[in-house]
């Protein structure tokens, strides 16, 4: 009995020491005026090397040039996405953003009840009523959504064009409309291009789960590139893990999605069409900070630089001047309203 | 025993349990270069410290309860059900599926009792196909449940995403009647909160099973298929119809769970909407010694470190309170036989 005494003696002791333990980098209670933003990730989290990273970069940046002060919620459940978004709302943040369309009718449902509270949501899917005719969001909430179709068609011309043969292939992942987005601009890229070429497109299944399948991913790919394609884009999460295994595999090329996605395989990810979520952010918390915030949607194409494909030291000598001429000529014509991208099948 | 000998025994293992894991904690929390008093205070104020973090924790703890207890019923017939997860889930969509069929306007209490036995059968029937192969052909539960998890998920998942979702989402279409009322829909201060009156059918649950393992026949020859089955087929009870019944039953419950989100809170099946809840109910049972008391008490403690959670991300990881989570559980495990032979050695030497 006197044994656990004193253990239960000692534990108190040294946790009771410790709660007044300050060390120097102890977070303080912020203070002064800035502009307070909070973010609640996807599920996903960060270190996604996609989505939630690029929401968080552009953060960093607005921290770093614009001096507003940023807080992170990471959820660990589905509920924690209200419970997210409610805790930022409530400690007054200027501005909440919520990453990924999953967090669409929370959103919706928290700007309405505080009106006086600045809401984003990345992704936000904008619902459509019975006419056909979109449903705006409330007044005080800014959907940034992507012209993804116009990146695509980007790649989709480098694809057919650097790829030399009349196969380009496609990976998608779930098979739903966000990602038809990729696949409609990415055809209509190859057909701007080389009119007869075929394009072989594929999913990895109907369910989330498609986004996370490496070997289905590399089968797709491995089937594709045996049937005589050459370069093959994937927009389907970590599936395309897979796409770059049988790429490396084969000797043949893929192209990446919404982050540079050269490091998965270098050498042969011959570029990547990248959505940049972290200007959407940083232009979000820009706004704010400059006082002409205002609900809508917002769409970031290749004009916003909202989506763009990769050209850097990496790629370049994959990339021949010529097809990189005609690709940004192509860019200019899409920019100028010249070319009109399909984004629906 | 005396009364006071009981107490102890009772009182004191949690006690050294949280004191170490409170313990541990504070090393995290440093090594975070954080001062552990500031975010402790920062998770209790998030937590129990207003009426809607109070809300959110007793939403949490009433899928834990259920899960907690669907995983205590397995443990008690000597059984380690797994599968709480894909339970829930499979009681959830069914409930959903009913409110989808269902016609609009019909008094909650009057379909409450179609959602009831919608989840019960979902998660049980989930439940009792471990539990038949078991009985019947010797499989092994943890196997089968834990595969199980895999499949019923996956189908679900199907289900939902290429059959009745609606559009761009990940979720069902609305339940057309009998959503719960939300508690902060009869206490204000709860407003925003997700806890609903679904908080009572966990209390109803919880005293129903205590119920049934120690007032009744069939609970005790439960209990004693659990401490040694051979000695309870000796003594004449039917392992195999047992084995099989508690396995169903502990599906049954983790399944009525569902109904915390569906009937409550979204009134929607959405894709993984209590992700983690079915195995944090493995951790809530063995805090909780499988007693239905000690569940409430565990899913309580649970519920108010994943809430907390997000009330101390601002200066922690969420990863942090998982592994406080982690400790909680390896500290009881751990300090409770512990203490327990502590304590007993005690006595012998005082009665000496």
């Amino acid at each position: 009995m006197r044994k656990l005494l004193i253990l239960v003696a000692v534990l108190t002791a040294v946790h009771g020491a410790l709660l007044f333990v300050h060390p120097s980098g102890a977070a303080v209670p912020p203070t002064g005026d800035a502009v307070d933003v909070g973010i609640v990730f996807d599920l996903g989290g960060r270190g996604d090397k996609s989505f939630n990273d690029g929401a968080y970069i552009g953060a960093e940046r607005a921290e770093k040039e614009l001096g507003v002060r940023v807080r992170f919620v990471e959820p660990g459940e589905s509920a924690d996405r209200e419970a997210g978004l409610r805790l930022l709302a409530a400690e007054g943040m200027d501005l909440v953003i919520g990453v990924g369309f999953i967090f669409t009718d929370d959103l919706t449902q928290l700007a309405r009840e505080y009106p006086n509270t600045r809401f984003a949501g990345v992704d936000y899917s904008v619902a459509q009523d019975k006419d056909g005719k979109v449903i705006q969001p409330p007044p005080n909430l800014a959907a940034l959504k992507f012209r993804e179709e116009q990146g695509s068609f980007l790649v989709g011309a480098i694809a057919a064009l650097v790829g030399k043969s009349k196969k380009v292939g496609f990976v998608g992942g779930m098979n739903f409309p966000l990602i038809h987005k990729f696949e409609m601009g990415y055809a209509a890229g190859v057909k701007s291009v080389c009119p007869d070429c075929e394009v072989i497109s594929q999913y990895a299944g109907v369910t989330p789960e498609a986004f996370r399948n490496p070997g289905k991913g590399k089968e797709l790919a491995l089937s594709q590139y045996q049937q005589g394609v050459n370069v093959i884009f994937h927009a389907s999460g970590s599936t395309g893990l897979g796409v770059f295994e049988a790429a490396r595999q084969t000797g043949k090329l893929a192209i990446g999605v919404d982050a540079d996605q050269f490091k998965e395989a270098p050498g042969y990810v011959l570029t990547s069409m990248v959505k940049r979520v972290d200007n959407a952010v940083f232009d979000a918390i820009k706004r704010v900070k400059e006082r002409h915030f205002a609900g809508g949607i917002y769409q970031y194409g290749l004009a916003e630089d909202g989506v763009g494909y990769v050209y850097d030291a990496n790629n370049a000598k994959m990339i021949p001047a010529a097809v990189r001429t005609r690709v940004e000529a192509l860019k200019a014509d899409i920019v100028a309203g010249r070319i009109n991208v399909p984004s629906t099948k | 025993m005396s009364r006071r000998a009981a107490i102890e025994e009772a009182l004191l293992p949690p006690l050294v349990a949280l004191l170490l894991a409170a313990v541990v904690g504070d090393a995290l929390i440093l090594s975070f270069g954080q001062s552990p008093g500031a975010v402790y205070k920062l998770l209790l104020e998030g937590t129990w410290g207003n009426a809607y973090g109070f809300g959110q924790v007793l939403y949490k703890a009433t899928t834990l309860v259920f899960t907690g207890l669907a995983v205590g019923l397995g443990l008690r017939a000597g059984l380690f059900n797994i599968g709480a997860e894909s339970q829930l889930a499979a009681g959830g969509f069914c409930a959903a599926l009913v409110g989808l069929l269902l016609p609009a306007g019909i008094p909650a209490l009057l379909c409450l009792p179609l959602y009831l036995l919608a989840a019960a059968l979902g998660g049980g029937v989930v439940g009792a196909i471990p539990g038949v192969l078991k009985a019947r052909f010797g499989a092994h539960e943890v196997i089968v449940t834990i595969m199980l998890n895999f499949i019923v998920l996956a189908l679900l998942n199907y289900l939902t995403s290429a059959r009745v979702h609606v559009p761009d989402t990940l979720h069902t279409p609305e339940i057309k009647s009998g959503a719960l009322p939300r508690l902060g829909d009869m206490f204000a201060p709860f407003h925003g909160s997700a806890a609903n009156v679904t908080i009572l059918l966990a209390v109803v649950a919880a005293v129903a099973l205590g119920w049934y393992l120690f007032r009744t026949r069939s609970g005790f020859e439960l209990r004693a298929v659990g401490l040694q089955a051979r000695a309870a087929e000796y003594a004449g009870v039917n392992v195999a119809s047992v084995t099989w019944r508690a396995l169903a039953l502990s599906g049954a419950i983790a399944g009525i769970g569902g109904l915390n989100y569906v009937l409550g809170y979204k009134h929607y099946y959405e894709e993984g909407f209590a992700t983690g809840a079915g195995f944090l109910g493995i951790a809530v049972a063995l805090v909780g010694r499988n007693h239905p008391v000690g569940i409430v008490i565990a899913a309580l403690l649970f519920a108010t470190l994943s809430q907390g959670g997000l009330a101390v991300n601002a200066i922690v990881p969420k990863q942090m309170v998982d592994v406080l989570q982690a400790v909680v559980i390896l500290a009881v495990a751990v300090s409770v036989p512990e203490v327990r032979r502590l304590l007993s050695g005690a006595r012998r030497r005082s009665d000496a």
